[in-house]
C-alpha cells in the first residue's frame, strides 16, 4: 500500500510539473497584457520601462525560470490589474468560492442519493420518471441559463432573495463564513442551488444506475430468499456496495463543481475564485491566470490520489490487492 | 406424516413483449421432511422458475397466476406481502446456483448471517454472530470464527456455497430450495457437499427440492424426482422407479445420454430435435416433436397426470421395455 | 425476480425477421437490425417528440434565412427606433415582432434562428471532428498498444478529470474569439470522452477472436481496424456523440455568456442570452428568457434522444 502511495505521488508530482510549463507557454502566448494595461497614450519609454519590469522582454523560458525560483519562494507573482500579490489575492478569494462548493455539494447530495435510491428502487413509478425528467433537466440545461431564471423569479419577480453578492460574514470556529448569517444564508442559497443541480442530476443518474442494477443481483435476491425486509436489502446490502462509484464519481466532480463555480459566480456576482479567473482572462491578467490553473491542476491531482485511497478503504476486494 | 412441502397446480407466466409465456405449468408435487426431491430439466424447462416460485420471489413481467404452495400446512400464496416476507428464510429457504454471487461482495460473511438471523429473532448482534458460527461448524467449515470475518473474496467457491447452505439452515426451515448449488464447482467439491447435504437432511428433517439439470447428481442424492419439461412436470415417482424403469420417452432420452453409462467410443444417443420455445408450444403433448413412440393421439390433446409413478404421456414405456 | 431469464430467452426469441444459424446464434440482416432499432426507439414517446423536434429546429436555423422576417446581420434593415419592442409588436417593417426585439431594433425571432444556427454549426463540427480524432486515438492505442497505448490513454484520463468548460475556456482564452478558435476548443476539451469509449470498446472485442483471425491473414492493419473493429465499437460512440453535440451546444452558449465565445455581431444562442442578461434587473425579460427557452429546448431534446438510443442500445433491456 506504502509503495503505491509513493509511486501514486510521484507520478502526480510530474504531472504537476508538466502542466505548469503547458499553462505557463499557453498563457503567455495570449495577447499582449501591456496593451491592456497602459493608457495608448503612453509613450515608448514608459512602455518600455513597464515591461522591462514585468520582464516581458525575457525570453519565455527565462521567464518560466524566475517564475519556478518565485514559486519556490512561495511567490506567485503580482495581479497585474490588482497589483497585489497573486497569492494574497487568490487565498482572499478562496473562502467565499468553498463556502459555495461546500453547501452545493451538501444540497447535491442530500437530495440527489435519497431521489436516486428512490428511483432506481420503484423504476417504473410515476415519482420515479418525475425525477429523472428533472435529472435529465439539470444534467443537460446550461448552468448559466438556470441561474438566471432563478434571479427573474427569486430576486427579481418575488423578491425575496438577493439577487448576487456574498452577505454578511459571521464567525465560527475562528473562520469568517457567511454561513453563520441569516443574510448570508439569504445570498449563499441560490447560487449554491444553481451550481448544485448538474452534480444532482449526476448523482440521481448514478445512485438510480447503482441501485438497478444493484436489485438484479443474486445477493440481493439471496437477501431477499432470507425474508430480509426492502429497507434492509437497500441500506445495508445495495448502499453500501453503490457507494463505491458514487464515492469515486464524487470525488471527480468536487473539481468541476470548483470549475463550474466559474460560470455560477459569474451570473451571481459572486466574489470567489471563478469570478476572479474570468475577469483576470477578460483583462489579460497573466500571473493569476497562470496561478489559478496550477492550483486547479494541483487539485485535481490531489483529487483523484484521494479517491484512489478511499476507493481502498471502501472496496475489500481493492485493499487486498494493495497487501494492506 | 404430513408433507413439509406441498405444491398445487402451481402455475407462472411471463407476460413478455411477445406474448404470455407459461414457464411453469399446473406444476403439482410434494416432499415429506428429510426427503430430498430432485426437480431435473434442461434449461428453460422452468425448474428455476419454479424454486422462485415457491418462495414467491417472481417480479415483474411475471407472476403466479395459479395454484397453492403449502409449507408445513401453510398457503403461502394466501399470505400479504409481509407475512410471506416472514416465512422465507424462517420456515423456507433458498440456496443459489453460483456460489460467486450469491454474498455481497462488501460486507463480512458474519454480518451477512448475521443479518439474516435477526430479520427473523430478536436476539442481540453477538448472539447472531455466535448462531452464524454453530451454522457454519454444521456445514463443516473449519475455523468458522474466522470465515465470519472474512469478506466473501477471501474464501473459495466451495467454501462459499456452504456459507449460503447456513445462511439457509440458520433458521431451521422446514424446506429449502437448493438451485442448481453445485452446478458451479468442482466435481469433488460437488461431492463432498452432495453428501452435507444428504447427511444435513436426515439429521435435521428438512425437506429438500433440489433443481438440477444433472441426472447423476440427482441419482447420488434425491429420494425422488421429478422431471420437468417445457413447464410442466412428466414424470414423477421414486428415484429409483425413475431411474431404473423410466416411464416417459423424455426421460428415457435424459437417463440414455448420462455419458457414463456408456462404454468408452460408443457415440452417445441423444434426443433429437430441440428445447421447444415455451411461447409457442406444440398442441397436444409438447415433447411430441421430439418423441420416438409419438401417434396423432399425442398431437390432439395432452396427456393427463396420474398417480404413484406417473409419465404425462400417452404411450409410456413398460418395464420390458428397459 | 426473472430467473433464467437469459436462457429462456433463446427459445422465445426468434421471429419473423430472424434467421438462426447452426450454431443457434440469430443472424440478422442490417436493414432487419435497423427496422428493429427503430421500432423500439419509438417505444418511448417522449424521444420520438424530441427527435421531431430537433428537426423542426434544425429546419428553422438552416433555413434561417428564408423563414425569420429579417437578417440579423444586416445592420441597414436596423431601426434604431425599433429597439427594446415588446414581444408581438409591429416595428418599423411593418411586420410584428414575434418575440420583441433587443436594444438596437433587431428582432428576436430573427436573431434566435440565426443564432441557434451557430449553435448548430458549433456544436455538430464540434462533435463530428472530436469524434473522428476520438477514434483516431482511441482505436490507434486499442490496436498498437504496449507503450503508445499507456501513453495516450495517460493524456486523456488526466484531461478526463478536468471539466470541459475549465479546458474550453483556457483554450479560447489562449486563441481569442471566433466561431472556429471555439469548435477547436470544443474539439480539444471534447476529444477525450470518444477516445475513451473507443479505446473501452475496441480493448474488449481486441480480445475476442474473429480480431485475432483477421490480423493472422495478410489484410493490412488499416483494413482490419476499419472493417472489423470499428464497426463494433460504433453503438456506444453514438450515443456519447449525441451527448457530446449536446453539450458542446451548451459549452458554447456558456463561453459567449461568459464574454469569451462569440460577439453578438455573430449571434449565437449564448451571446443573445448574455446580450439580454444585462437587462434581467428590467421587465425586458424577452430579450433573455426566450434564447434560453430555444437553447434549453435545444439540448433537452438532444439528450432525451440521446437517452433513449442508450437504453435501446443497451444489451440488458432487449428482451
Amino acid at each position: 500500500m506504502l509503495g503505491y502511495f509513493v509511486q501514486r505521488l510521484a507520478q502526480a508530482v510530474v504531472v504537476v510539473f508538466a502542466m505548469s510549463i503547458i499553462v505557463f507557454v499557453g498563457v503567455y502566448a495570449i495577447g499582449n497584457p501591456i496593451d491592456v494595461l497602459i493608457d495608448p497614450g503612453a509613450t515608448q519609454e514608459i512602455r518600455a520601462k513597464l515591461i522591462a519590469q514585468y520582464g516581458l522582454d525575457q525570453p519565455l523560458w527565462r521567464q518560466y525560470l524566475t517564475f519556478l525560483v518565485n514559486v519556490a519562494q512561495g511567490d506567485m507573482g503580482t495581479s497585474m490589474v490588482y497589483n497585489i500579490p497573486v497569492v494574497d489575492l487568490v487565498f482572499s478569494r478562496l473562502p467565499a468560492t468553498l463556502e459555495l462548493v461546500f453547501v452545493s455539494v451538501v444540497i447535491a447530495t442530500g437530495i440527489g442519493i435519497p431521489a436516486g435510491l428512490y428511483a432506481g428502487y420503484r423504476p417504473d413509478s410515476y415519482g420515479a420518471k418525475a425525477i429523472m425528467a428533472l435529472s435529465v433537466l439539470g444534467f443537460s440545461v446550461p448552468t448559466f441559463w438556470i441561474g438566471m431564471l432563478l434571479i427573474m423569479t427569486f430576486a427579481v419577480n418575488l423578491g425575496v432573495l438577493p439577487s448576487g453578492g456574498r452577505g454578511d460574514l459571521g464567525t465560527v470556529l475562528g473562520i469568517d463564513t457567511s454561513l453563520a448569517t441569516l443574510d448570508g444564508w439569504s445570498h449563499v442559497i441560490m447560487p449554491a442551488l444553481n451550481l448544485s443541480l448538474f452534480k444532482m442530476g449526476l448523482m440521481i443518474r448514478l445512485t438510480r444506475a447503482g441501485m438497478v442494477e444493484a436489485m438484479r443481483t443474486d445477493y440481493v435476491k439471496f437477501a431477499r430468499a432470507q425474508g430480509l425486509t426492502d429497507r434492509q436489502i437497500v441500506f445495508s446490502h445495495v448502499l453500501r456496495n453503490i457507494s463505491i462509484p458514487i464515492v469515486t464519481v464524487f470525488g471527480l466532480e468536487l473539481g468541476s463543481t470548483l470549475a463550474f463555480a466559474v460560470v455560477t459566480e459569474s451570473v451571481f456576482t459572486w466574489p470567489g475564485v471563478g469570478k476572479l479567473i474570468i475577469d483576470s482572462i477578460l483583462q489579460l491578467d497573466r500571473p493569476v491566470m497562470v496561478t489559478y490553473l496550477v492550483m486547479v491542476v494541483i487539485l485535481f491531482v490531489l483529487i483523484n490520489l484521494t479517491v484512489d485511497l478511499v476507493y481502498a478503504r471502501l472496496d475489500p476486494r481493492v485493499r487486498l490487492k494493495g497487501g494492506a | 406424516m404430513s408433507a413439509a412441502l406441498d405444491v398445487r397446480g402451481l402455475t407462472t407466466r411471463f407476460d413478455t413483449r411477445k406474448g404470455p409465456v407459461t414457464a411453469v405449468n399446473d406444476v403439482s408435487f410434494s416432499v415429506q421432511p428429510g426427503r430430498i426431491m430432485g426437480l431435473v430439466g434442461e434449461s428453460g424447462s422452468g425448474k428455476s422458475v419454479t424454486g422462485f416460485s415457491i418462495l414467491g420471489l417472481i417480479d415483474a413481467p411475471g407472476q403466479i397466476t395459479e395454484g397453492q404452495v403449502l409449507v408445513d400446512g401453510t398457503d403461502l400464496r394466501s399470505l400479504s406481502p409481509d407475512a410471506l416476507r416472514r416465512m422465507r428464510g424462517k420456515h423456507v429457504a433458498m440456496v443459489f446456483q453460483d456460489p460467486m454471487m450469491t454474498l455481497n461482495p462488501v460486507l463480512r460473511v458474519g454480518d451477512q448471517m448475521a443479518m439474516a438471523v435477526r430479520v427473523h429473532d430478536r436476539v442481540s448482534k453477538s448472539a447472531a454472530w455466535d448462531r452464524a458460527r454453530q451454522a457454519l461448524e454444521t456445514v463443516g467449515i473449519p475455523a468458522p470464527a474466522e470465515r465470519l470475518r472474512a469478506y466473501p473474496h477471501q474464501l473459495s467457491g466451495g467454501m462459499r456455497q456452504r456459507v449460503a447452505i447456513a445462511t439457509a439452515l440458520l433458521h431451521r426451515p422446514s424446506v429449502i430450495i437448493a438451485d442448481e448449488p453445485t452446478t458451479a464447482l468442482d466435481v469433488s467439491i460437488q461431492g463432498q457437499i452432495l453428501a452435507e447435504v444428504r447427511r444435513l437432511a436426515d439429521e435435521t428433517d428438512t425437506a429438500i427440492v433440489w433443481v438440477t439439470h444433472d441426472l447423476a447428481v440427482v441419482s447420488s442424492l434425491a429420494d425422488d424426482i421429478c422431471v420437468m419439461y417445457a413447464g410442466r412436470i412428466v414424470e414423477s415417482g421414486s428415484a429409483e422407479a425413475v431411474l431404473s424403469a423410466p416411464k416417459h420417452p423424455y426421460t428415457r432420452g435424459l437417463i440414455d445420454s448420462v455419458p457414463a453409462r456408456h462404454a468408452p467410443g460408443q457415440p452417445l444417443p441423444q434426443i433429437p430435435g430441440a428445447t421447444p420455445q415455451l411461447i409457442n408450444l406444440p398442441q397436444g403433448c409438447a415433447f411430441r416433436p421430439r418423441c420416438p413412440r409419438a401417434t396423432d393421439l399425442c398431437a390432439m390433446q395432452p396427456p393427463q397426470a396420474g398417480e404413484a409413478h406417473f409419465a404425462l404421456c400417452h404411450h409410456p414405456l413398460t418395464g420390458s421395455q428397459t | 425476480m426473472m430467473p433464467d431469464v437469459s436462457i429462456d430467452h433463446d427459445t422465445l426469441s426468434p421471429d419473423g425477421a430472424t434467421s438462426t444459424t447452426a450454431s443457434g446464434a440469430p443472424v440478422q440482416t442490417r436493414a432487419a437490425r435497423l427496422r428493429a432499432f427503430w421500432s423500439d426507439f419509438c417505444r418511448a414517446p417522449v424521444a420520438v417528440v424530441s427527435l421531431i423536434v430537433i428537426i423542426l429546429l434544425a429546419v428553422v436555423s438552416f433555413g434561417a434565412p428564408w423563414v425569420s422576417p429579417q437578417d440579423p446581420y444586416d445592420m441597414a434593415s436596423l431601426d434604431w427606433m425599433d429597439a427594446f419592442l415588446k414581444p408581438g409588436s409591429v416595428g418599423a417593417g411593418g411586420y410584428t415582432h414575434w418575440l420583441g426585439t433587443d436594444n438596437v431594433g433587431r428582432d428576436m425571432l430573427s436573431a434566435i434562428f440565426y443564432g441557434l444556427r451557430t449553435s448548430f454549426v458549433i456544436g455538430l463540427s464540434a462533435g463530428v471532428l472530436a469524434l473522428a480524432l476520438g477514434i483516431c486515438v482511441g482505436l490507434s492505442a486499442a490496436y498498437f498498444g504496449g507503450r503508445l497505448e499507456s501513453l495516450l490513454m495517460r493524456i486523456i484520463d488526466l484531461q478526463l478529470s478536468m471539466p470541459a468548460i475549465l479546458l474550453a475556456l483556457v483554450l479560447v482564452a489562449m486563441m481569442g474569439q471566433g466561431v472556429g478558435q471555439i469548435i477547436l476548443a470544443l474539439v480539444v476539451a471534447q476529444y477525450a470522452y470518444f477516445a475513451r469509449t473507443t479505446h473501452g470498446a475496441a480493448t474488449v472485442e481486441r480480445g475476442k477472436d474473429y480480431i485475432e483471425a483477421a490480423r493472422s491473414t495478410p489484410l493490412p492493419a488499416r483494413r482490419v481496424v476499419f472493417r472489423h473493429l470499428l464497426p463494433n465499437v460504433l453503438p456506444p460512440l453514438i450515443v456519447v456523440a449525441t451527448v457530446q453535440v449536446a453539450s458542446a451546444i451548451a459549452l458554447e452558449a456558456t463561453l459567449s455568456f461568459l464574454g469569451v465565445g462569440l460577439p453578438l455581431t455573430e449571434p449565437s444562442l449564448g451571446s443573445l442570452i448574455s446580450n439580454g442578461f444585462k437587462y434581467i434587473h428590467t421587465d425586458r425579460t424577452w430579450l433573455s428568457i426566450y434564447p434560453g427557452v430555444f437553447l434549453m429546448i435545444t439540448v433537452v431534446a438532444i439528450n432525451l434522444v440521446g437517452d433513449q438510443v442508450r437504453h435501446v442500445l443497451d444489451p440488458r433491456n432487449q428482451r
